[in-house]
């Protein structure tokens, strides 16, 4: 009788939705991926004090629209009409009496370009007004890069946090290749 | 063409995706009379000047906008949350 054929040794390793792609150098302009933690969607329920329960648990302040909170470790981004994201810890069970949460982990490209003439990179490629008087650090905004849906947020005057669907991450890695070799073509100018 | 959403600011139309007449905030009732129900499916007004549209701000914030903006000059003249509008006057 046949020994009963050997289940091959199987080792399932996690990739992050740019993977190899990234980080990218280009001129004064670098392209890294950033593993955000967990995301969760909260979408404040009615009459309710997701503030207060937010600074609490977190210490974070629960931004209102436009605006992001918070240092790489916690965040929380305006991420639409009635929705604010947690990027970084797990969410606190207290949170879930004041918003509905949704856990998006994963389902996110995450990416920060930066370097001098960061904001003339994005500039090709959304249609929102980056002049630091209009989007200063802490800004956010949901709009779009090259058709994608996207939310970008300012994290310093060269620094900028770019989110996409994770499964668009390879059009978003090219999109921002092409606009930094652009930028880099014409820094002599 | 730019379009200022009450949540969001100015932005530009490409942002939006849209929808048609603001008509549909002002679904008849059920019992209404089938006229009511015709003109309210099919029954659309082509105006040359002001409208009213319903648009989505498919790309920023999610929210849908009531527009109201200049068929001939193009002009946008203003723009409300829908919600805001169906509750009040629509
Ligand atoms: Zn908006």
């Amino acid at each position: 009788m046949a020994e009963p054929a050997k289940t091959p040794a199987l080792t399932l390793t996690p990739t992050t939705p740019c993977g190899a792609m990234l980080p990218l150098r280009i001129g004064t302009l670098t392209l890294s991926e950033v593993d955000p933690g967990h995301l969760t969607a909260m979408a404040p329920r009615q009459g309710g004090a997701l503030g207060a329960a937010l600074s609490a648990a977190h210490g974070l302040d629960l931004p209102g629209p436009g605006r992001a909170t918070g240092t790489d470790a916690a965040r929380a981004i305006w991420f639409g009409r009635a929705h604010v994201l947690l990027m970084g810890p797990a969410p606190d069970p207290s949170l879930a009496a004041q918003a509905a949460l949704t856990d998006i982990s994963d389902g996110w490209a995450v990416v920060r370009l930066e370097g001098a003439g960061a904001a003339a990179v994005l500039a090709r490629l959304t249609p929102i007004d980056l002049r630091p008087t209009v989007f200063p650090p802490g800004q956010t905004a949901r709009t779009e890069v090259f058709h994608m849906q996207a939310a970008i947020t300012r994290l310093a005057d060269d620094a900028f946090l770019i989110m996409v669907f994770r499964s668009m991450s390879q059009t978003l890695v090219h999109d921002l290749r092409t606009a930094m070799e652009g930028v880099a073509a014409r820094a002599g100018d | 063409m730019r379009i200022t959403c009450p949540i969001c600011g100015e932005r530009d139309r490409r942002e939006f995706y849209y929808q048609g007449d603001a008509v549909a905030l002002r679904r008849p009732d059920p019992d209404d009379t089938p006229e009511d129900w015709d003109a309210y499916l099919h029954l659309r007004d082509n105006p040359a000047g002001v409208t009213r549209d319903l648009w989505y701000h498919e790309m920023g914030c999610g929210a849908w906008l009531v527009v109201t903006r200049n068929t001939v000059t193009h002009e946008v003249l203003g723009a409300v949350l829908a919600s805001d509008a169906a509750r009040g006057a629509a």
